[in-house]
């Protein structure tokens, strides 16, 4: 298992606590989201459809990779990952 | 003899000339062809794509634009004899292929060869843009260049004012801006064109007026309209860039594919709070095309996922940021200059003073700007709120 930081957006935070990393450990990106959502209820499920894919809203990227370029959530992880998930933000005004 | 007569009679024994047709010829070639004639007399007409350096600036500034001291130069003036005069002082400065264009640019134009009529900077853009022309990669070729440049900025507000104010100073000549509000109190902390004594106004005749007031010589064609997809075409026809700082998902939904299908840079920011986003979408960039916002983003959040829309806060700098980041991009592109955030998400977290570089990839399979697909048309997009996920 690989430590890994998952960075949480702004839109999120109200499900982390207010934080904007959370630690976890994991071989892949769909290990470290699982491990997020036990530790951050209701996380998940604004990032992954009920089938389990990445909402069309949402982009997870490894280091500077999206996800859909390195395996998609089986991507593994390499030690000292940074995860990052960046949704659609429409504010401008 | 006098003695000009003389010393003209010396170089004409030294320095080759050949006829504009040869000269021309040379140039496809890979010779630089330099017009050494005067302001007054360049605005007449000067060779097509011609650089243009005065004669009395031409050893301080020839290197810049020309760095490759073995390139083959061409000088040309109106009737043969200052271009003379001025290969001589190229080859003294070290060029060693340089050339006179016989007969200069009355004979240019008697052989019928391609003319243009460049826009001469007055004493008064001199003065104002002096700091942009101090600089190599702008210079007089790239300030006319923005003084001809038209930009449609969509949404007047948070985004848009910064963008808009940097890039009027610039000197972009025509500034677009296309917007149904009006300017309300509670825009004050973050939407720096407008000011107190303009709340109730419209959003685009406040911009105008701060616009003009700074540069007054621009054009400012005020939209007071809502995008729609009945109009997104009419309304972005004839501009260069179009810079999105609207703060809904229809909206840029609506701009993205526009600009698909237009083949127009969209230059993207938005903001939430602390954090910002940035980039450019530009799938028809020629030498490497980039995603679209379809390509990131195939879908709007459902409004399930979006908060209370009151939830909506932002840092009032926090649009600054962003915006002045458009500008440059725009500024960028419209001078051909520079890496372009084409491919590149820039996010910025004000809290953390961070900002982090994302790639992005253009998605083979995007129903807008994928190889070889027909635009399938404008989509009627619903999202009750402005703010996507969380809660």
């Amino acid at each position: 298992m690989a430590d890994a930081t998952i960075r949480i957006p702004t839109p999120l935070r109200s499900f982390t606590g207010g934080a904007g990393e959370v630690a976890v450990s994991g071989n892949t990106v769909r290990g470290a989201l699982d491990a997020l959502a036990a530790q951050h209820e209701g996380v998940l499920e604004r990032v992954l459809d009920a089938d389990g894919r990445v909402r069309g809203f949402v982009n997870i990227y490894l280091g500077d990779r999206n996800i859909s370029a390195l395996g998609g959530l089986d991507a593994e992880l390499p030690d000292a990952a940074v995860i990052s998930i960046v949704p659609a933000v429409a504010g401008g005004r | 003899m006098k003695a000009k007569d003389r010393r003209l009679a010396e170089l004409r024994s030294v320095i080759p000339e050949i006829t504009p047709d040869e000269a021309q010829r040379r140039r496809e070639q890979g010779a630089v062809l330099i017009d050494v004639r005067e302001p007054d007399e360049v605005a007449q007409g000067s060779p097509q794509g011609a650089l243009r350096i005065v004669r009395g600036f031409l050893e301080l500034k020839v290197e810049d634009a020309v760095p490759d001291l073995d390139r083959p130069l061409l000088t040309l003036c109106a009737g043969g004899v200052r271009s003379l005069l001025a290969a001589d002082n190229l080859l003294k400065l070290g060029y060693r292929d340089v050339t006179s264009v016989a007969g200069g640019f009355n004979a240019w134009k008697r052989a019928s060869l391609p003319v243009e009529t460049p826009h001469i900077l007055n004493q008064q853009e001199r003065e104002r843009y002096g700091r942009h022309l101090s600089v190599p990669e702008v210079g007089e070729e790239g300030q006319t260049r923005l003084l001809e440049s038209r930009v449609l900025l969509i949404g007047a507000g948070g985004l848009g004012s910064p963008a808009a104010y940097y890039l009027a100073a610039a000197g972009v000549g025509t500034l677009g801006l296309v917007d149904d509000d009006v300017v309300d109190r509670s825009n004050l902390q973050r939407q720096i064109l407008h000011t107190d004594a303009r709340v109730g106004k419209l959003k685009v005749d406040s911009a105008r007026e701060a616009l003009l007031a700074l540069n007054p010589s621009l054009t400012i064609e005020a939209h007071p309209t809502r995008l729609t997809a009945d109009n997104v075409e009419s309304l972005f026809d004839g501009y260069d860039v179009i810079v999105d700082g609207t703060d809904n998902f229809p909206t840029r939904y609506l701009i993205n594919d526009a600009c698909v299908k237009l083949r127009l840079p969209n230059v993207h920011a938005s903001v939430y709070r602390f954090e910002g986003q940035a980039t450019v979408f530009w799938p028809s960039r020629p030498d490497q095309p980039g995603p679209c916002y379809r390509c990131l983003y195939p879908e709007p959040p459902p409004p399930e996922m979006a908060p209370s829309c009151a939830e909506a806060g932002v840092l009032g700098v926090l649009p600054g940021v962003m915006g002045l980041l458009q500008a440059v991009e725009t500024i960028k592109l419209l001078l051909g200059i520079g890496r372009s955030l084409v491919g590149r998400l820039l996010q910025y977290d004000a809290l953390e003073q961070r900002f982090t570089e994302l790639q992005l990839e253009r998605d083979p399979e995007c129903g807008y700007c994928a190889d070889g697909v027909e635009f399938p048309g404008y989509q009627e997009i619903v999202t009750s709120c402005r703010v996507p996920v969380g809660g």
